[in-house]
């Protein structure tokens, strides 16, 4: 049964047959981990850019290190995590047909990452009533940028994977097209594996204010 | 050698059947999966942890940027399936970070220097 299914990202190219690279990978699974190689240019230029000027700030205002919540946003992190598991449970629920936990799993993610960016708006209010804003300093520009373009990302991710569960009750996402899911999959992966990063260097690291 | 490896890899699978029966069966079971993120958060909770240990700046950043770099790689290689892929995507987002991360030291030490 397995073995009657194409094999998910992994195909001898055939004549007519478009989306498949010479290099026998999907064309489309190829220009995703080309799009996140890009991405991780992206986000280190916001890392770096929070890294030089995060204790930048006029005397006597706070910098971003001065007003962290660590626990709260330890749990936010875990979160993130978890929805990267609910994800790969997703694409191998699709991968034995399985469309009901499909559509499960999907949504479980999404609600995941719609509890991570809910955590991340009450954390940006937080900041604010804090005296911390996007125009307080460089180091808190830098922070909200980073911060909220990877915020931007979830979001974008959540609305990806809704638009999933819609083609799926439609029965618009047969096994054979499973890599449309593995796609989605690797973008959200991505994002937390971004957040991996942004917690431990933004947040964790001491900073020498 | 290098020509090769390159060769190889732009040719198209030889026999696709038997790829997809070998990744069918390298990915990680559901179970297998639920044990990688029980890791995963157990190193997340090793991390809040030492983070309230008073000890030297400097090995607190060793042992949170290793942590962190086990994290990523696992998710990386076993939710992302890199363990699992051709070495051609495994190479793609290698040389984006790679990049990022010699582009963006050279930057923030030239910077340091210059505006320290």
């Amino acid at each position: 049964m397995q073995t009657a299914l194409p094999a998910p990202g992994t195909h001898a190219p055939a004549p007519g047959d478009h989306d498949y690279a010479a290099t026998g990978i999907d064309a489309r699974k190829v220009g995703m981990w080309a799009f996140l190689g890009s991405e991780c240019l992206f986000f280190g230029a916001l890392i770096s850019s929070y890294l030089l000027y995060r204790t930048r700030a006029p005397q006597g205002v706070k910098v971003p290190h001065d007003v962290y919540d660590i626990p709260y946003t330890s749990v936010s992190s875990f979160v993130l995590l978890m929805s990267s598991l609910t994800m790969v449970l997703a694409l191998a629920a699709i991968q034995r047909g399985d469309h009901r936990r499909l559509r499960i799993w999907l949504l479980a993610t999404a609600l995941l990452g719609t509890v991570f960016i809910g955590g991340q708006v009450y954390e940006f209010t937080a900041f604010t009533h804090e005296g911390l804003n996007l125009s307080t300093s460089v180091a808190a520009s830098s922070f909200f940028v980073l911060t909220g373009f990877h915020g931007m990302h979830v979001t974008v991710g959540i609305l990806w994977l809704l638009s999933l569960v819609g083609m799926s009750l439609r029965g618009q996402i047969p096994s054979e097209k499973s890599l449309n899911v593995e796609i989605a999959g690797l973008y959200w992966h991505f994002v937390d594996v971004v957040w991996i990063v942004i917690f431990t260097v933004v947040y964790l690291v001491p900073s020498n204010h | 050698m290098e020509e090769t490896t390159a060769t190889a890899e732009l040719a198209p699978a030889p026999a696709p059947e038997h790829e997809a029966e070998h990744d069918a069966h390298t990915h990680p079971s559901p179970a297998q999966y639920v044990g990688i993120a029980i890791i995963l958060a157990t190193i997340t909770a090793l991390e809040v942890g030492i983070y309230y240990i008073n000890m030297p700046d400097k090995l607190l950043v060793a042992m949170l940027l290793g942590l962190a770099f086990i994290k990523f790689s696992m998710v990386a290689a076993y939710f992302m399936h890199l363990k699992f892929d051709g070495r051609l995507l495994r190479r793609l987002f290698i040389t984006g970070i790679c990049l990022a991360a010699v582009v963006y030291f050279v930057a923030l030490i030239t910077l340091d220097i210059l505006f320290g």
